[in-house]
């Protein structure tokens, strides 16, 4: 339920950025979500459908572009996107890895007129 | 119809916030821990142990606190959606404690205790603990300041917790594993649990404890000395 917050983060960033475009009004946004956000896509939808009423965004479609966690192995350098959450290089197998997506939480761009 | 490109980070308010929390401990030599879990996982029992073990002198007369690096000075900072009963607990060890209620909300976030921080006397602490709204979720995306995050997990939820939350098993520098004493009522396996724990983090410290016996809390303040003992080495 921290969409919510979420959501008016991201209404303060998009009516920041109508202003300074002189948009009128907000049709779209294009936001990426890493899968280790912790952000539900449905729940982030709905809570901007609440959070935008009377804004310049209201009624703006939501387009989440979702990033699977990639890890880089420490030890042998091989880059692996983990199908599950078990972090671990399927090349060697070590599992001294950093990650390099999947923590991402940014809206992208917006559209207008 | 126009498309504009933005790239900015949606927690990156609360973000600013908390780097300047964490100066601003920094600058007043106060170590933060983030204290996350579920709701009733054990968090308060184990900083009633804590505050215990660094604030209390104990009843056989050792000299335990006359040195700085085992006496800390502690202050709390207690998160809840409602009531202050976490507080009123706290507040009986005469330490420094500060209440938030989210109304609600399901996280604490770096604002909140940014205010919280005007009501502590920063000057008087080496160690802050933030007990965040019980949740295994939502407060894992919000720093709030800390220098390191505390999982507790207690074994009666069951060993896929970490599997199926991994965000805060990631984030962790360490999880106490709580609630030892339970295993004989629990069908919890708790080597499985390690292994699966190790899975999402095989640098995770990991501590097994039981608040409500106090066997494996040595572990805990090892761990904690060793955080705290390091701005003076």
């Amino acid at each position: 339920m921290h969409e919510l917050s979420i959501a008016e983060d991201l209404l303060e960033i998009v009516t920041r950025t109508a202003a300074e475009h002189n948009l009128t009004r907000v049709s779209g946004l294009r936001i990426v979500v890493g899968a280790l956000g912790n952000v539900i896509p449905d729940a982030l939808e709905f809570a901007f459908d609440v959070a935008g009423r009377g804004t310049v965004a209201e009624g703006a479609r939501l387009e989440i572009v979702e990033v699977p966690v990639t890890v880089r192995c420490n030890a042998c350098q091989a880059e692996t996107v983990l199908n599950d959450f078990a972090f671990l290089c399927t090349e060697c197998g070590s599992v001294d890895v950093t990650v390099l997506r999947g923590k991402e939480l940014y809206l992208d761009s917006i559209e207008g007129d | 119809m126009a498309k504009i490109k933005v790239v900015e980070g949606v927690l990156k308010a609360n973000d600013a916030i908390a780097e300047s929390n964490a100066r601003r401990l920094a600058e007043h030599g106060v170590r933060a821990f983030n204290l996350i879990s579920s709701p009733g996982a054990g968090k308060t029992t184990l900083l009633e142990h804590t505050l215990e073990h660094y604030t209390r002198p104990r009843r056989n007369g050792a000299n335990r606190f006359t040195s700085r690096a085992s006496g800390w000075r502690i202050g709390v900072i207690e998160g809840d959606v409602a009531t202050s009963r976490d507080a009123e607990r706290i507040e009986t060890f005469g330490v420094p404690v500060v209440q938030i209620n989210t109304r609600g909300g399901c996280h604490l976030d770096a604002n909140m205790v940014a205010r919280a921080l005007d009501e502590l006397p920063l000057d008087e602490l080496d160690a802050l603990f933030i007990e965040n709204v019980g949740n295994l979720v939502c407060p894992v995306g919000y720093q709030l300041g800390e220098e390191a995050v505390v999982a507790v997990l207690s074994i009666a939820e069951g060993q896929d917790k970490p599997a199926k939350y991994p965000a805060l098993f990631r984030r962790a520098a360490v999880m106490v594993l709580n609630k030892l004493d339970l295993v004989p009522h629990c069908d919890v396996d708790v080597d499985a649990l390690v292994e699966e724990t190790r899975k999402v983090n095989a640098q995770l410290e990991i501590i097994h404890a039981s608040c409500r016996t106090g066997d494996g809390l040595d572990a805990w303040y090892a761990w904690l000395d060793k955080r705290l003992g390091t701005r003076e080495a």
